[in-house]
């Protein structure tokens, strides 16, 4: 496999071979990005749905790729959010919000795109392996903040429902390498479903604002 | 609550975790406690002593065992050898973990094909794994003594490196890496605690509790599977097996937990 990976990656192997060879000059750090990054798409093989391009990162992925600590230029942010804010797919009948009673089911479901899921299957949105929500899961996890209360603290007006799902279709456009998947962008719930999610978050009726 | 009727179909013991996962102040110590009572009769010992067999027996077209097998401390060194692992192995020109170099073992010494001695590496209900059994008495040959994984020449520094570049690697469908979920202290999953890698206490922690016997799939768990299965849940495509990113990795990991005391096979839901 490393001579696979070699021959992937032309110029990181040459620099890999002055190493083997005794210069005492280490590999830069794009060099050693761009091995790595050989390195694992020749250690993947397609399975099921997850297709090898999945490893083919895009402008937010290979510039958010970023060690701990390390955050990425203001001006560099500024272009992430401008570029996801504009490809946001705002829904054509201008309504924002849904069903919170099937935002909740989303919200609890973990399966979807995972190759071991079925393809057909709608995928969940599995808020709650990353925040609270409803109080009554007291299953969460605690990656992002608690989402207890979103509407209620926000206002029930257009502008809190724009903004739920906008933020739920590409956080990105939001807060620039954020851990947040982009539901809508990477095409994972439809437009109905993050409406639904959206509800979750917003509808007074919720019992996240409760 | 449709979770937790997931959960209790997981089985009694998982709805064990779920009822102690109530009070939430106390969940972490509740989980401990249960760990630690499962502790007492680890079936990850039915797999060590099978890996001993399969150790010494003679096996393969030339009926050698695994007793010239060089894990890096000498042919046939066992103790203390996993604590040491992965490095560079000039025969192979190639930096290996513990699961590469014992391919290797089984096709140089004992003459297997390379496809033959890989086929299998994670077991199943109806098909035992011989590597994973292997890599549980060759671990537990390692209980107690310090990780100490060396990075002594350019081989292992350029495959620790790569490593650390994979781990913050985003990527797939919900941008993930493994950063997402392990560069923060104190963080979970619904309940489930998340140990931060890119402390040493973080790392010391979760790579000196590798492999492990998983209690929800009554089966003994390899490193190699860890990271297999983390890809699969970061909807990635499949992780292959002895890959070059799986053993930079490791090699990252394991090295971030050195001095810390090996304390494996453990436990774990």
């Amino acid at each position: 496999m490393l001579r696979h990976g070699l021959l992937f990656a032309v110029c990181a192997g040459l620099a890999l071979s002055f190493v083997l060879h005794g210069c005492a000059t280490a590999p830069s750090d794009t060099e050693v990005t761009a091995k790595a990054t050989a390195v694992l798409k020749a250690s993947f093989k397609e399975q099921g749905q997850a297709k090898l391009d999945r490893l083919d990162q895009d402008d937010m992925q290979k510039v958010c790729s970023l060690p701990v600590g390390k955050t990425v230029p203001k001006e560099v942010a500024a272009r992430i959010e401008r570029e996801n804010l504009a490809s946001i797919r705002w829904p054509a009948d201008g309504k924002y919000t849904g069903d919170w009673k099937n935002g909740e089911k989303i919200a609890q479901e973990g399966r979807g795109m995972q190759y071991s899921d079925d393809p057909k299957a709608a995928s969940g949105a599995n808020c709650y392996a990353c925040h609270q929500l409803a109080p009554q899961e007291v299953s969460f996890g605690t990656i992002g903040p608690s989402l207890y209360q979103f509407g209620k603290l926000r206002g029930y007006n257009d502008e809190t429902r724009k903004y739920a799902y906008g933020k739920i279709f590409n956080a990105e456009a939001y807060n620039a390498c954020t851990n947040m998947p982009r539901f809508g962008h990477k095409g994972i719930l439809t437009e109905a479903q993050i409406k639904d999610v959206a509800a979750l978050l917003v509808d007074p009726e919720s019992p996240v604002n409760k | 609550m449709p979770t937790l009727r997931r959960q209790l179909a997981l089985g009694a013991l998982l709805a064990l975790y779920s009822c102690a996962a109530f009070a939430q102040g106390s969940a972490a110590d509740e989980i401990a406690k249960y760990r630690a009572a499962l502790q007492d009769g680890n079936p990850a010992e039915l797999w060590e002593a099978r890996g001993e067999a399969l150790w010494k027996q003679a096996r393969g077209p030339k009926n050698a065992s695994f007793e010239r097998c060089d894990l890096g401390l000498g042919p046939g060194v066992v103790k203390g050898a996993y604590a040491q692992l992965p490095k560079y192995f000039a025969d192979a020109d190639r930096v290996m973990d513990l699961e590469t170099r014992l391919v290797w073992c089984m096709v140089t010494l004992q003459g297997a094909t390379e496809a033959d001695a890989r086929k299998n590496p994670f077991g199943g209900p109806d098909r035992k794994s011989d590597l994973e059994a292997l890599v549980a008495y060759v671990a537990s040959e390692s209980r107690g003594v310090k990780m100490n994984v060396a990075l002594s020449n350019a081989q292992e520094r350029e495959a620790y490196r790569l490593g650390e570049k994979m781990f913050y690697f985003r990527g797939g469908t919900h941008d993930f890496a493994c950063a997402t979920c392990h560069a923060e202290d104190g963080k979970r999953i619904r309940l489930q605690d998340l140990p931060n890698l890119t402390t040493v206490q973080g790392a010391q922690k979760a790579y000196t509790t590798w492999p492990a016997y998983r209690v929800s799939q009554g089966e003994l768990r390899s490193f190699q599977w860890r990271l297999y299965d983390c890809f699969r849940q970061q909807r990635f495509p499949e992780l292959l097996f002895a890959s070059d990113a799986s053993i930079a990795l490791t090699m990252f990991l394991a090295h971030n937990a050195n001095g810390a005391a090996f304390d494996a096979p453990a436990i774990k839901r």
